[in-house]
């Protein structure tokens, strides 16, 4: 043993060799325990479609459900409601839905299928908070000029009656309409809208 | 030999007990003009202990489970024995540990503990406060109250303002779609296991770092510059045992009263350390009225909600906590001492305060925009503390710090 020279280049090499597959071996066994915190069979299977009766949701009123465990809305808007949303363009970031945040089919001035049924997700795209139903326009606490639709109370971001967010608000985009079809005329499936599913 | 010292004698041969008790306490010197600023380090300890041993009996009667856990709460405050002293022990103990870190933290600001050679001192303090953060924010989910909800789902979509991996990483967070059963169970498994250890770790590498450099004082002098010859003692300093053990129990008994006052008189300090919202169930579809953090969140929070863009807002908000790291290399002053430095800093040092308490006030009220503008200011303020440090601490006037400290 004393004699032998110690080969330093080799060392080095076989320190290397063994910190590499070490560390690949680590990041192997690392990646089943990341994944293991992604969302589960389970929850993925309650994001499921829903089929909705909308016959029920009178002219004004909206309609809460679940999708995901989210809040999604069915508003049944009214004529005078409609009429208020092609006047605001000006004062909303994004009026023509250029953002993907709804199906191609519902990229219109109501941002839905139907002009008077909207179906979102009612969340705000800010920090996740649920807003509140504010239909009442020009309501004291909210100015002349408001024209109807959400307010966040978490950092007081408005919304119109499309779902769309007015400027210089903390939210930076309209709420996302699902995909959705109608199965018959007063009954819609919400999470889906591949024709015959 | 006594029995006593055979017995110790044994130990020691296998293990260093009396050589780490010499080390740690009775043979580590400390500046003997330590002041009521130093009560705060064992106290933040007393309080650790505190949230552990209160933490561990209520996780025998509390249910990690969305549709348990806030019941099993109100199991625990009315038909645990003795369950409401526990559980308000650990919630008081939870908001006094903040108290107890923000003094603790601006004893070290004053006084320049974060100057070389102290510079891993601050920054592990700095991970034991990251650490208490994450374990104060996850352990607010458990009651499953609506403060609770709504806090976790803002805090979690903050990570989805990340350009490109946002969106994936929050929903990795969250193990579900939106705040659930998945994320309380998660959460509860980092607040009971994973954190704690986190912090217990992070408390010995605190502490190891400061015994190896050794403490700083209310002058900003090094003690170890003057040893005794013969002893090398620093001749400025003290024992910590007998002399600070002795002093630090007083601190102790104070702080125990302020604290047993509270948990018996005042649990949820009228909204301060229990929010009303939290005594309400988590409820995914109804956002309360008005939602704020605790009181410790707050400063941060309303930098957040100062800057009207998402992701500059979440970036002003972690870089306000972050900038603190950096203190040492902001600092260019040739004293330590806020007692040896000029009017400037002080000047400076009097607006971070006084926007540190306004922003964590503006946090814990409804945006409106005279307070939007009160928080960009404020938070102007704040930053400049830092920002503008290595200007004011170069020409700021200084007086001569004396080689030795004076009786």
């Amino acid at each position: 043993m004393t004699n032998r020279q110690l080969d330093r280049s080799k060392r080095r090499f076989l320190v290397a060799a063994t910190s590499v597959v070490g560390g690949v071996a680590g990041v192997a066994v690392a990646t089943p325990f990341v994944l293991s915190m992604l969302p589960s069979e389970r929850a993925k299977a309650a994001g499921a479609p829903v089929e909705v009766d909308i016959s029920k949701v009178e002219p004004g009123m909206q309609l809460e459900i679940a999708l995901q465990g989210k809040p999604v809305w069915v508003v049944n808007r009214t004529k005078a409601m409609l009429d208020v949303l092609p006047t605001l363009s000006s004062r909303l970031v994004d009026p023509q839905s250029d953002q993907p945040q709804q199906p191609e089919y519902c990229k219109n001035v109501n941002r839905s299928i139907k002009p008077e049924y909207l179906v979102v997700v009612g969340i705000c795209t800010h920090l996740g908070c649920s807003p509140n139903y504010r239909p009442d326009a020009g309501a004291a606490d909210m100015g002349a000029d408001w024209p109807g639709g959400w307010l966040c109370p978490c950092h007081g971001s408005r919304y119109d009656l499309s779902a769309r967010v007015f400027k210089n608000m903390p939210a930076p985009l309209n709420m996302v309409v699902p995909p959705y079809q109608y199965l018959k005329a007063t009954r819609i499936l919400i999470g889906d809208d591949k024709k015959g599913a | 030999m006594s029995a006593m010292q055979k017995l110790v004698g044994w130990i020691d041969a296998r293990f260093p007990l009396t050589s780490n008790w010499k080390t740690h306490l009775s043979e580590y010197y400390a500046p003997k003009n330590f002041n009521f600023w130093y009560f705060f380090g064992s106290l933040a300890l007393l309080v650790l202990v505190n949230q552990i041993v209160t933490g561990i009996f209520l996780a025998m009667s509390y249910k990690p489970d969305a549709k348990l856990a806030f019941a099993s709460v109100e199991y625990i405050m009315r038909d645990v024995e003795w369950g409401w002293l526990i559980r308000y022990m650990h919630s008081v103990g939870a908001s006094m540990f903040f108290v107890v870190v923000y003094l603790h933290m601006f004893r070290g600001l004053i006084y320049g503990s974060y100057r070389k050679p102290r510079e891993l001192v601050w920054i592990f303090g700095m991970m034991i406060y990251l650490a208490l953060m994450a374990e104060a924010f996850m352990g607010y989910l458990l009651p499953w109250g609506q403060m609770s909800f709504w806090g976790a789902q803002v805090i979690i979509s903050l990570f989805g303002a990340i350009p490109v991996i946002g969106d994936a990483l929050a929903l990795w967070i969250r193990g579900d779609f939106v705040v659930s059963d998945a994320t309380l169970n998660r959460f509860f498994a980092f607040h009971v296991i994973a954190l704690p250890l986190v912090l217990l770790g992070l408390v010995v590498a605190h502490i190891i770092a400061l015994h190896e450099v050794g403490s700083n004082n209310p002058e900003g002098i090094e003690i170890k510059k003057h040893k005794d010859p013969v002893t090398h003692i620093p001749l400025d300093g003290i024992p910590f045992h007998p002399y600070y053990t002795v002093k630090d129990i007083v601190g102790v008994v104070v702080f125990l009263m302020v604290f047993s006052a509270i948990v018996f008189f005042a649990p949820d300090l009228g909204g301060w350390f229990l929010e009303p919202n939290n005594f309400i169930p988590a409820d995914p579809f109804k956002t309360p009225e008005h939602i704020a953090p605790l009181w410790y969140f707050t400063p941060f929070y309303a930098i957040l909600r100062a800057v009207p863009d998402k992701l500059l807002g979440v970036i002003s908000m972690g870089a306000s906590i972050v900038i603190m790291v950096f203190l040492h290399w902001l600092d260019r002053s040739k004293v330590k001492s806020i007692r040896y430095r000029g009017t400037l800093y002080k000047a400076f040092l009097a607006m971070f305060v006084v926007s540190f308490i306004g922003l964590g006030y503006v946090g814990t009220q409804e945006p409106t925009p005279t307070f939007n503008i009160i928080a960009r200011v404020l938070g102007v303020m704040y930053f400049a503390f830092f920002i503008l440090m290595p200007w004011y601490t170069t020409i700021d006037k200084t007086k001569p710090v004396p080689e030795r400290i004076s009786e």
